[in-house]
């Protein structure tokens, strides 16, 4: 059931309403119910991936979490003991407490790596099974072996890689102690399946998610109001830009030979957008949606074309999984025993310079590949993902030319350099991003490389551009919405935009402004016959 | 703290570190500062930050992470 589609409207419909009129202790369980019936239709089978995920980490959170309630009760009983005196040093002392509390703490350990195994593993065979078989074909053949494996037929169950991470950091939170574990198995299946955020994000923390959660809420028009909002502007992004643009983007990608050089960049952009209007509309959607229930969930985008470098959009694009690689992967690796050991080493073998650094970029090399393949099984990903490494680091080694730079020509408040830097964003951004359109990772570089080989920049006005699949009065909604998104990202850069209409604008003129929004939606949308309100490209992660 | 002032002076040189309280969310130290921090704070102090201990409020002030440095000497 995408956002998109009509059914959705229908059950989303129903269920708020019936979310505001049941009594409020069914809230959360007809929100569980909800999103397992959501679930159902992204395929009944996949529901046993889900619920082994869940079980899983449940009980996995369920162990360490008891495990710490009884070494704490034990650790003080020992405490005690020690002061009265009425048992041995060697078994309460302050070595036997702290060698106890060590062992309980492993113990938790084990848990919690057995737990966090066991569900990225079904992760990693429905995922990586068929990508394993490709490469092993591709040494097979290398080898001028006569076998090859035959390729599984194992179906990506959606969402899958959203919810897993979810899980994963919810057992590691426990482990971490930044929060208890729940103790109840339907709110914490709740938790993992919160079918707004379900199929592609934001990937919530159980600490930021869990308290509105499962608590009451009342109906409040305001909220309601806020959420419709929301939720309206992500299917302008989705349905009038992302939706409109992609035809031209899928034509020009499906016959890369008639659409090179100056076509490859039209692609670059036309990608970035689609892809923007795409991932943060369906996430306006999910938040929109969940603010309709009362319940705030984590923003995922803080206008990211708007960064000074691609450090920077990092952060501020997808952000839920930026911080879910730094917390729970980039961290715990280097600052690990034999990451400072290596340091350690390297610091005194190869000089404080080299030393300081290949900690910092050995785990950036690590969180990039596992970012890479963690979009899709396939090597243009991972390649991808090692581009955006490439360049970080780059733009980390070149920190002293810049300030060299800064030094002596002062940009401080320079509009124009400003534009510079959030331009060279977007130029590199969107490059990398070719190698989610093109086939393979040779295309994605040949391609690349026609941008300068094939000068066929006047070709554009020929009229080719009206064969790419989209119309001329495509190009003018696509015009008017993109520059209408500008426009809202730029009032966006002091606050909320639906807070200032709200201070600035009175109700009816609101509801006035969201109509003609919604009127838009349905005129403009690019729905109907010819065309197919198609998938969100971050589900297929 | 002195000591720890010096590191922190090392990383970013125009901050001033006894009054800022908002390093991590104020985006003053990044992800490389603070693996670089930690680093320097295992040599200096010979204590281990580990990653369960990597949240913001640990590393937004001077203070918190001269704190945290604390607890951890008390639990070696």
């Amino acid at each position: 059931m995408l956002f998109t589609s009509y059914a959705f409207i229908g059950f989303l419909f129903l269920l708020v309403a019936l979310y505001y009129v049941l009594p409020k202790k069914a809230q959360w369980p007809l929100l569980l119910l909800g999103s397992y019936v959501f679930y159902y239709f992204a395929g009944w089978k996949f529901l046993f991936y889900i619920l082994a995920v869940t079980l899983i980490t449940y009980v996995a959170g369920l162990l360490i979490s008891r495990n710490k309630k009884s070494a704490d009760a034990r650790f003080s009983e020992m405490k005690e003991l020690d002061k009265s005196g009425s048992a041995s040093p060697e078994e309460v002392g302050k070595e036997a407490r702290k060698k106890f509390k060590e062992n309980e703490k492993s113990r938790r350990r084990r848990i919690m790596a057995i737990g966090i195994t066991l569900a990225l593993l079904i992760l990693a065979v429905v995922k990586y099974t068929n990508f394993t078989i490709y490469n092993i074909n591709g040494i097979l053949s290398a080898f001028h072996a006569p076998k090859r494996i035959n390729f599984l037929t194992i179906a990506l169950p959606t969402g899958i890689s959203f919810y897993t991470f979810q899980a994963v950091s919810y057992v590691i939170d426990v482990y971490r102690d930044r929060h208890e574990a729940q103790t109840n198995f339907f709110k914490y299946a709740l938790f993992v399946s919160f079918f707004p955020q379900l199929v592609q994000g934001p990937i919530s923390r159980y600490g930021d998610l869990s308290k509105e959660l499962y608590s009451p809420h009342s109906f409040s028009g305001r909220t309601m109001e806020r959420g419709f909002q929301r939720v309206l502007w992500g299917y302008f992004k989705k349905l009038v830009i992302a939706d409109r643009i992609l035809p031209a983007v899928n034509t020009m990608i499906d016959t890369p030979e008639n659409f090179k050089g100056a076509y490859v960049f039209l692609v670059m952009m036309f990608y970035a957008l689609e892809l923007y209007a795409d991932f943060t509309g369906g996430i306006d959607i999910t938040i929109g949606i969940a603010e309709m229930l009362g319940i705030p969930v984590k923003e995922n985008f803080e206008r990211p074309f708007f960064s000074k470098n691609i450090a920077e959009y990092w952060r501020r694009w997808h952000i839920t999984m930026g911080t879910w690689f730094t917390d729970y992967i980039f961290y715990p690796i280097s600052v690990s025993g034999p990451m400072l050991k290596l340091s350690k080493w390297s610091r005194k073998h190869l000089g404080e310079k080299v030393g300081k650094r290949l900690p910092v970029y050995l785990a950036s090399f690590i969180v990039w590949f596992t970012t890479g393949i963690w979009h899709g099984a396939s090597w243009n990903f991972i390649v991808w993902g090692l581009g955006n490494f490439v360049v970080i680091m780059i733009s980390q080694e070149l920190e002293p030319l810049y300030r060299k730079f800064h030094k002596k020509v002062n940009t401080d408040g320079s509009t124009v350099y400003k534009t510079f830097q959030v331009g060279r964003t977007i130029l590199i951004m969107s490059a990398l991003r070719l190698f989610d359109c093109y086939r393979n990772v040779p295309l994605t570089f040949k391609m690349f490389g026609t941008m300068f080989a094939t000068w066929n920049w006047n070709t554009l006005g020929n009229g080719t551009l009206l064969q790419l699949g989209i119309s001329r009065a495509d190009y003018v909604i696509l015009a008017i919405g993109t520059i209408l998104l500008i426009v809202v990202s730029m009032f966006a850069r002091s606050g909320s935009v639906r807070d200032k209409l709200e201070k600035k604008l009175p109700m009816p003129g609101r509801w006035i402004l969201f109509t003609v929004l919604l009127l838009l939606i349905l005129v403009f949308g690019a729905y109907g016959q010819g065309y197919d309100a198609s998938q969100f490209i971050y589900n297929q992660f | 703290m002195d000591e720890l002032i010096e590191i922190l002076k090392d990383i970013h040189p125009d901050v001033d570190y006894e009054t800022a309280t908002d390093l991590v969310d104020g985006k003053i130290l990044d992800s490389f500062d603070i693996i670089s921090l930690v680093s320097e704070i295992a040599d200096k102090f010979d204590v281990v930050v580990s990653a369960e201990h990597m949240i913001p409020e640990n590393f937004n002030s001077a203070q918190a992470l001269w704190d945290l440095i604390q607890r951890l000497e008390d639990e070696e």
